[in-house]
């Protein structure tokens, strides 16, 4: 083994530049055009299909996948846009093996379900690599709406908005749109920029303007988008993170996963960004897989998940546990973060209690992913802007409880912190304030 | 191990596989590697009479349609007969014939409808030891523009003198193969009977165009922008074949008569179906142009696991059994009342049984149950159609169970009656005959 590998501290380039390249490299290599075909024709085209209800924005999936059987991918790609014009990235992020895969049919009968989130991945390939339009913006109602955040949930409002013939403007708090599409999710998911084009693709319809780097409770307040626009949704994700408390430790190496996400995800070069040798990534949920996986990917030596709770209550599907595992992380459970080691000012390790066992692992890197929260600083109208569990209240429209303020994503108090459930939320929304500026009742 | 010795109007193989005359049986080097695959016999690819051997067109000669996975469904060619010069074809059958004594090799033949190119061409074939002789009255494509083919085979007073010049001109037994693009199979083959032909094979290609290119118009297969209508065959075809022996073999005036039955036979099932039905061997074609001459290792075997599973010792424990069963819809027993049964163990809820019979039939399956999609037959609607039978992807899924007798039918209301009764005894036919 390299001795650059094995090198004590945090440092860039423990493995070839070529490693880590095929480390970070598109986690499902698409479909090509024959293997879609085979893979399209073992759908049966159910009746109420399963797949279809499960899926949290309800594309017609025996639809599109009987569209790509006859040769039609555009017509398949439409019909997954008519839901989910974020068609693209859900195809790579969404986790299938518990939505419409879990159900399908074929899953029940032989255990290998359609690879629907591929074909869905060939067919909206096709249409957005010929650049591919197909939505005409509705003639221009005069109305403006304000959209809080450029993630999927926003980026979903302001497509169905732009469509009805409003005029949206995005206000996004980062140098740059795409929210967790672009800075949350890991980067084998979504190669080649994928999240940026996928933004250009959306806003191409028009009527949307995006202005980047302005954050709400800094650069404007909710108050003002209401006063300036005819309805306002907010979709600014979830900015704040959880602390540790206690265990934590202000000390170099110490760290939020997410940010950790986020700075990786915006590296020019994979080889120049550090690692430490071991890596304790602290946590349950998505967030922490993609940590963990990446860390390995990086060329960390040792990668521990730290869960506090039991293997039956970890968040992340067992599928990303799976993953994770094989490509060389370790999982432990019932692990209770007791204290951070340092040793001049930076990390050392950490220490858990296990059910009692006292255990202390080495680390020169600990990344807390235990979970995010709204930051209730942004709204400076929050007495009159009701929460609900630290989020903001909607109902099932999205409405929150200011008259012509909506919200969905994570934001809000539904939905399950998935991109697929925040565009179906985006998309809702969008219909919801289209009733309600065109005069239908709501 | 049951014993699949085939003996066709006294032609002997060592099994009733034959290749039929089509291109794999064009020259020696193909007919050599079917023996050593296994073949019992092949039908040699059609000779013509002496002279310029014909041409074939430079383009595509065959067309197709897939169904899922781009599986080969049906087949369709427009190749005319052997290309090749006459006495190349006579010279390889006899060294063929030579080196495979145990296998049958049977000519075909097609040349113009006068009795002097039959008599011609039949003591060349003769001298080769060719085992018999099959007189092509069935291809519809190229050939028929030119008076020959279906164009013969059309004409039931054509095939029974050529028939008869056949016989009258060969020791060599023969076989007339009929085309299935007529509207009654029965006459040609009763015209082949009484002109006294040994067997009839059948069922030639149909005429057809399997597709059109949507991007010029051409039809498919395309010559330079054109398509003419070719010879259809492969697994599609297999249900209008069975029936049209079948036919034969019900027939008075014909039954008996030793039929070579040909038609999209795939597998060792589709030829016990063809030899049920009365077939006294089988040809084989577009199998082995889609999957190469192994497959008939799988259809020996096949069969014989099949025969030993049974208890059938020979082929002639099977031949014809099914065809006393073939009956006029009107003697089908109206009494025999079947419910479609779904198992729910085997379900794997696709709801394709429902919204078919939602749909387009008798409104008989549920799809919810305590808002659960749950698929269960209605009793009081099902007709016993086997359309949901017929569309469930899982095997065994879905049954047609029998009413025993004296049990509700409760669409009807009626108990089912154990004894037979037809449409021409129903008080509500018109014509029917009274029962006393």
């Amino acid at each position: 083994m390299d001795a650059k590998q094995l090198k004590e501290g945090i440092v860039a380039g423990r493995l070839p530049e070529q490693e880590i390249d095929q480390n970070f490299a598109d986690l499902h290599p698409p479909l090509d055009p024959h293997e879609a075909m085979v893979e399209a024709d073992r759908c049966y085209f159910c009746h109420d299909a399963p797949c279809m209800t499960a899926c949290p924005t309800s594309i017609d999936i025996p639809m599109f996948i009987r569209q790509i059987s006859t040769g039609n991918t555009l017509g398949s790609a439409k019909t997954i846009f008519d839901q989910n014009i974020l068609g693209g990235m859900c195809a790579r992020v969404c986790p299938t093996e518990t939505l419409c895969e879990q159900v399908c049919v074929r899953e029940t009968a032989e255990g290998k379900p359609v690879k629907i989130g591929q074909l869905q991945r060939y067919a909206t390939d096709v249409a957005m690599n010929a650049d591919k339009q197909f939505y005409e913006r509705d003639a221009s109602s005069g109305k403006k709406i304000a959209v809080v955040g450029s993630g999927p949930a926003g980026l979903a409002c302001a497509h169905r908005l732009s469509k009805h013939g409003h005029d949206v403007t995005i206000y996004e708090t980062r140098e740059k749109p795409g929210g967790l599409n672009e800075f949350g999710i890991a980067a084998y998911k979504a190669v080649d920029n994928f999240a940026q084009s996928e933004v250009d693709y959306v806003t191409a319809i028009g009527g949307i303007s995006v202005e980047n780097g302005k954050a709400m409770g800094k650069d404007f307040s909710l108050a003002q988008l209401t006063e300036q626009f005819d309805a306002v949704f907010l979709a600014m994700g979830l900015a704040g993170v959880n602390a540790l408390g206690d265990a934590d430790a202000e000390a170099s190496g110490s760290e939020d996963a997410v940010n950790w996400i986020a700075n990786l995800r915006q590296a020019k070069d994979l080889a120049k960004v550090p690692i430490g040798k071991r890596v304790v990534v602290i946590g349950g949920g998505m967030t922490a897989i993609d940590a963990a996986t990446q860390s390995k990917a990086l060329g960390a030596d040792e990668v521990t998940i730290a869960y506090r709770g039991p293997r039956e209550r970890m968040k992340a599907s067992a599928y990303e546990q799976e993953l994770a595992k094989i490509r060389g992380v370790t999982i432990r459970y019932n692990m209770t973060p007791k204290q951070t080691v340092t040793n001049n000012g930076q990390v050392v390790g950490i220490e858990f209690d296990r059910e009692g066992e006292h255990i202390a692992l080495e680390a020169e890197q600990v990344m807390k992913a235990i979970g995010q929260t709204l930051q209730v600083s942004q709204l400076e109208a929050g007495a009159s802007l009701a929460l609900s569990g630290g989020r903001i209240k909607t109902d099932t429209e999205g409405k929150t409880s200011l008259s012509g303020v909506w919200a969905g994503g994570d934001c809000t108090d539904q939905g399950d912190d998935l991109t697929v459930t925040a565009v179906a939320q985006g998309r809702d929304a969008a219909e919801s304030i289209n009733k309600y500026l065109t005069g239908g009742d709501t | 191990m049951a014993d699949i010795r085939n003996n066709f109007i006294g032609i002997k193989s060592p099994n009733p596989f034959w290749l039929a005359s089509a291109p794999p049986t064009d020259k020696a080097y193909n007919v050599e590697r079917a023996f050593e695959a296994g073949w019992g016999g092949v039908v040699w690819k059609t000779l013509g009479e002496e002279g310029p051997p014909l041409v074939n067109v430079n383009g595509p000669r065959y067309g197709a349609i897939w169904g899922a996975d781009r599986r080969l469904l049906g087949f369709n060619n427009i190749e005319l007969i052997t290309d090749r010069d006459l006495h190349v074809n006579l010279r390889e059958i006899k060294q063929v014939k030579k080196n495979w004594p145990d296998r049958a090799i049977v000519a075909s033949i097609m040349v113009p409808c006068e009795e002097a190119a039959w008599k011609a061409i039949l003591p060349l074939v003769e001298e080769t030891g060719a085992d018999g002789i099959e007189l092509n009255f069935g291809c519809p494509h190229g050939m028929s523009e030119r008076g020959m083919g279906s164009a013969v085979g059309q004409v039931p007073e054509y095939i029974e003198m050529v028939a008869r010049w056949c016989k009258a001109n060969t020791r060599m037994p023969v076989i007339v193969k009929l085309t299935p693009n007529i509207t009654d199979i029965r006459f040609p083959a009763r015209a082949a009977k009484v002109g006294g032909a040994d067997a009839v094979s059948l069922i030639n290609t149909i005429s057809s165009i399997t597709s059109v290119n949507l991007d010029n118009f051409s039809p498919e297969p395309s010559i330079d922008g054109k398509g003419s209508h070719g010879g259809y065959c492969g697994p599609a075809v297999k249900p209008i074949a069975l029936n049209m022996v079948a036919e034969i073999g019900r027939d008075p005036e014909t039954a008996g008569l030793p039929i070579s039955g040909i038609g999209g036979i795939t597998t060792w099932r589709d030829a016990a179906e063809f030899l049920a039905l009365g077939a006294g061997n089988v040809q084989v074609c577009t199998a082995a142009m889609v999957y190469g001459f192994k497959i008939v290792q799988e259809m020996i075997d096949g069969l014989n696991n099949w025969m030993d599973e049974q208890g059938h010792a020979t082929l002639d424990d099977v031949i014809g059994r099914a065809v006393p069963n073939v009956s006029d819809w009107q003697f089908l027993n109206l009494n025999y009342v079947t419910k479609a049964k779904i198992n729910q163990d085997l379900c794997i809820s696709c709801g394709r049984c429902h919204i078919v019979c939602e749909d387009t039939s008798h409104q008989a399956i549920t799809q919810e149950l305590d808002g659960k999609r749950h698929f269960e037959v209605i009793d009081e609607e099902c007709v016993g159609c086997n359309l949901c039978v017929n569309v469930c992807p899982v095997e065994n899924c879905i049954t047609m169970e029998p009413l025993a007798a004296g049990e509700l039918d409760k669409r009807t209301g009626e108990k089912a009656n154990p004894d037979y009764a037809n449409w021409t005894e129903h008080p509500n036919n018109p014509s029917r005959v009274a029962a006393e």
